[in-house]
């Protein structure tokens, strides 16, 4: 069943059943790779994409739910990874593998946007879904904060 | 063979294969292009800097996360002398021949590199140093390097390496050894903090890891094992499978019968991942499930108590009379200590791509150990390996679970039936349930002190997994771990059991569960003794130096003595009072070449919620540091995937079936349960500097339980803490 979505700006259109998770369409339909498989049940976070700006597990969503929505990857997040929060990863060195980067920076970059200048609880409230393995959780609150002192609201 | 001892020879083997092979490929000079003009000097496997002034530099093992693909060249580059901006990093494929050893394992790139990179860099720099001497006329003692140039300061000459490629290229190369390297004080880059090179790209969403490859024509495939560990397919209603949507393939594959190898299974073929995993809902197989059906974590415990109470099957080591020291002991403590069976649960889950074209096999492989893949795909399927390629793809997370191949046999004989390129993507269930897990343990422990509190005796009967003398993989424990070598009557008995259920390397492999018991038992005989656990451990270490056994060095009393006093002054240990409900303990231990000491303060409620504030690390791998950002963070995920290991996690099996399957029954440590402080000192010993992905994590799971001891007065003494009534953010 052919689907129209509008992925980071640009309308495509998909046949695919309407209960694929929106997931494998983005990376196996849309070869939009960024956004990760971890566990495919909603735990870890690392399929995180924003849906009208909101922070949204893609592993457990339909696509057929997503149609018509703005759907943002991490590779729409900025043209040129320029967005405060990807510069901040950098700048703080967050990565170890980096497996599950895409899905903290979606997440921390969704925080932002609704709470500019986030506590630490906030920060917890709202990262608390994405998993890292390597735990670079304490660069990730670091990162967080710095992004927020140089501007993230976009 | 104990796992001491595996451990040692497979740095051993890597190290000959390592130094060994590279002396052919570096040494020879690399012939330049013919071209004038336009000449890459690539004086060797791992520098090519072209007429444009760009310095490539190849990161020659695999990126798991541990920092390899940054540090290793950093160390080029400091030798070559050219600033960090200027580097571009590439990464190399896996070839033996080329590269020798490449493997990510055992903490072992940085002592095994350290030097060999400077000097590749060095010898770079002297053959730019001798072309640019040659150029101008100049003795090559009279020019010096600097920003990617060649200098004569008596003459203001200036060239660049750039410019300099052509008549390098032809410069005898010298010999590696005789190289002089810098004096590390004038490092410019090596002991900086330097970002992860993939940095840009991962931030971007770039594709990297393996999961990202996209091979032309390619199909996505899963592969249904037997739950029960060994099993074989009796049966599978594949005809009806290949009619659902999108499946293009599913068959059978017979498989062999070792573990580590291609297990039988069902292999299911569709369009995208999501179609093959979609019907594998469909799939009905019926399994021959073989022998280890009749094991389980319950019948493991009942036999190790059995074991307990019969004579010791071996004796390690018997220093000194226990018995007759225990007799004598002015206190003695006995204690059941017990440990888990643990997945890895790296987040990408395992996966490979492969293409069969024309009887030769394209892999790409997100590996620990890319070149055994090689070796088990031509073993397997009959391919010599000349006619394998592997591809080596950013890792996301190692932790020793892609030391194992599996994955990528499976892609090779599934895309060789197939006749199509498949990538294998396991689901997180398939991960879960067939991992090769860090094997549980108990230790039956007795210990004694004397009447001035002194470390008398040592017994331990450890239950394990294994056949006659030879310990499971990972599961076994060496006559001289600590405190073997410093208590006078120290008795060390195993006695072992059969497992059907695979085990293998989890980070700090062993250490990470026998340091649990160890430094919590020393700590009950600490108390038992009326002393401060710090000072304890102290006092037995006194003033001794290396410690060897025979005529082979093992651990160095001194260089545990310095981080232990560095932590306690770092912590302020044992000044000031805590409020109810917080306590701290500490633990030290040795492993991969590497000293750690840490201080663990907890705060549990009434109701036992247990919260880690605060942690203290330091740690001694000698005296330099190769990338200060990388080694803090490498040090501080050790410490929270520690935490994370003691708090909840478990694997347990049931009718030769691991009981669980993704991350709701099997917890990841998350932000909110992680310390929001973790301070990293690093002792920097006169020394060999060594690597940092393991040694950082096996003393904060008994400092942690230490912690729980000291504001609760409860002793952990199996894990995990949510099995104990504890409850963890």
């Amino acid at each position: 069943m052919p689907i129209t979505l509008r992925v980071n700006g640009t309308s495509r259109t998909v046949d695919v059943p309407p209960d694929m998770p929106l997931l494998w369409v983005l990376r196996d339909e849309l070869d939009l790779k960024g956004t990760k498989f971890g566990c495919g049940m909603a735990q870890c976070g690392a399929c995180t994409v924003h849906l009208n700006g909101n922070p949204t597990r893609s592993c457990v969503l339909p696509v057929s739910a997503a149609a018509g929505a703005a759907i943002t990857t991490i590779e729409g997040l900025s043209p040129d990874g320029s967005h405060p929060v990807q510069r901040a990863w950098e700048a703080v060195d967050v990565p170890q593998c980096g497996y599950c980067q895409a899905g903290q920076i979606m997440s921390a970059a969704a925080l932002l946007q609704r709470t500019p200048k986030p506590t630490d609880a906030q920060i917890d409230e709202a990262m608390n879904g994405n998993l890292c393995r390597c735990a670079t959780y304490l660069r990730i609150r670091e990162a967080i904060h710095r992004a927020a002192d140089t501007g993230a609201a976009r | 063979m104990t796992l001491t001892l595996d451990r040692r020879d497979f740095l051993k083997v890597t190290a000959v294969a390592g130094g060994g092979l590279l002396i052919g490929t570096w040494m020879a000079p690399r012939a330049a292009s013919a071209a004038p003009g336009a000449v890459t000097f690539e004086p060797n496997v791992f520098i090519r800097i072209t007429p444009d002034g760009v310095v490539t530099l190849i990161s020659k093992n695999p990126e798991i996360g541990q920092g390899v693909k940054t540090s290793l060249p950093m160390l080029v580059a400091e030798e070559l002398d050219v600033p960090w901006e200027s580097v571009r990093v590439e990464q190399a494929m896996s070839d033996r021949a080329r590269y020798g050893s490449q493997s990510a394992g055992g903490s072992t790139a940085t002592p095994g590199h350290y030097d060999m990179m400077r000097q590749t860099g060095a010898a770079a720099r002297h053959m730019l140093v001798a072309a640019a001497a040659a150029t101008w006329g100049v003795p090559a003692a009279e020019c010096t390097t600097g920003g990617g140039s060649v200098h004569h300061h008596a003459s203001r000459r200036m060239l660049r390496y750039g410019e300099l490629t052509a008549r390098a290229a032809t410069m005898p190369a010298p010999v590696l050894a005789d190289v002089k390297l810098k004096d590390p004080k004038d490092f410019k880059i090596v002991g900086t903090r330097v970002p992860g090179v993939d940095n840009p790209a991962i931030v971007r969403g770039r594709p990297l890891f393996g999961i990202d490859v996209t091979v032309p024509g390619m199909h996505y495939a899963v592969y249904q094992k037997s739950p029960v560990f060994g099993g074989t397919v009796a049966q599978a209603n594949l005809d009806q499978i290949r009619r659902l949507p999108g499946v293009t393939h599913a068959f059978v594959l017979e498989g062999g019968t070792s573990l580590a190898g291609l297990l039988g299974g069902v292999a299911i073929i569709a369009r995208n991942w999501w179609a093959a995993q979609q019907a594998r809902r469909q799939l009905q197989v019926t399994w021959n499930e073989g022998p280890t059906a009749a094991q389980s974590s319950e019948g493991f415990a009942r036999r190790a108590a059995e074991l307990a109470t019969e004579t010791p099957q071996r004796t390690l080591r018997d220093d000194g009379d226990c018995a007759a020291a225990l007799a004598g002991a002015a206190r003695v403590v006995s204690a059941e200590y017990h440990y888990p069976f643990l997945a890895h649960g790296t987040l990408e889950p395992m996966n490979c791509t492969a293409s069969w074209a024309d009887g030769k096999m394209e892999i790409w492989a997100p590996s620990q150990s890319p070149q055994s893949g090689t070796q088990l795909v031509a073993r397997t399927l009959g391919i010599p390996e000349a006619d394998i390629t592997v591809h080596m793809t950013r890792v996301g997370g190692g932790f020793g679970r892609r030391l194992a191949n599996d994955y990528m046999v499976e892609a090779a004989a599934i895309t060789r039936e197939a006749g199509v390129p498949v990538k294998l993507v396991w689901s997180r269930e398939d991960d879960i349930r067939h991992d090769f897990y860090r094997p549980a343990g108990f230790h039956y422990l007795k210990g004694g002190v004397d009447s001035a509190g002194r470390l008398v005796a040592w017994q331990n009967h450890f239950i394990s997994f294994g056949e006659g003398q030879q310990f499971a993989q990972s599961a076994g424990i060496a006559p001289t771990d600590f405190p073997g070598l410093f208590v006078p009557n120290f008795r060390l008995d195993v006695s072992v059991m059969p497992l059907g259920v695979p085990t293998g390397f989890l980070r700090a492999p062993g250490s990470n569960a026998l340091a649990f018991v160890a430094q919590s038992f020393i700590d009950e005989l600490a108390h038992a003794a009326g002393k401060d656990p710090l000072q304890f451990r102290l006092d037995l270490l006194a003033d001794r130096g290396m410690m060897r056994d025979g005529e082979r060095d093992v651990i160095d009393a001194s260089r545990i003595r310095g981080v232990l006093e560095a932590v306690r002054d770092q912590s302020g240990w044992g000044r000031g009072s805590l409020p109810r409900g917080r306590g701290r303990g500490v633990a030290f231990h040795f492993s991969h070449r590497g000293y750690f000491a840490e201080v663990v303060e907890v705060e549990v409620s009434s109701d036992n919620a247990l919260r880690v504030t605060e942690v203290w690390v330091a740690g001694d791998i000698g005296r330099q540091v190769v990338n200060l950002s990388n080694a803090e963070n490498q040090v501080q995920g050790s410490v929270i995937d520690g935490l994370g290991e003691a708090f909840e996690q478990e694997i347990t099996v049931t009718g030769g079936k691991v009981d669980q399957s993704n991350f709701h029954d099997f917890p990841l440590i998350r932000l909110t349960q992680s310390p929001p402080r973790i301070h990293v000192h690093f002792v920097r010993s006169d020394n060999t500097t060594t690597g940092l992905g393991e040694p950082a994590l096996p003393p904060v799971v008994p400092a942690l339980c230490n912690a729980i001891f000291a504001a609760t007065g409860r002793r952990v003494r199996s894990l995990p803490l949510t099995k104990q009534g504890f409850t963890v953010g």
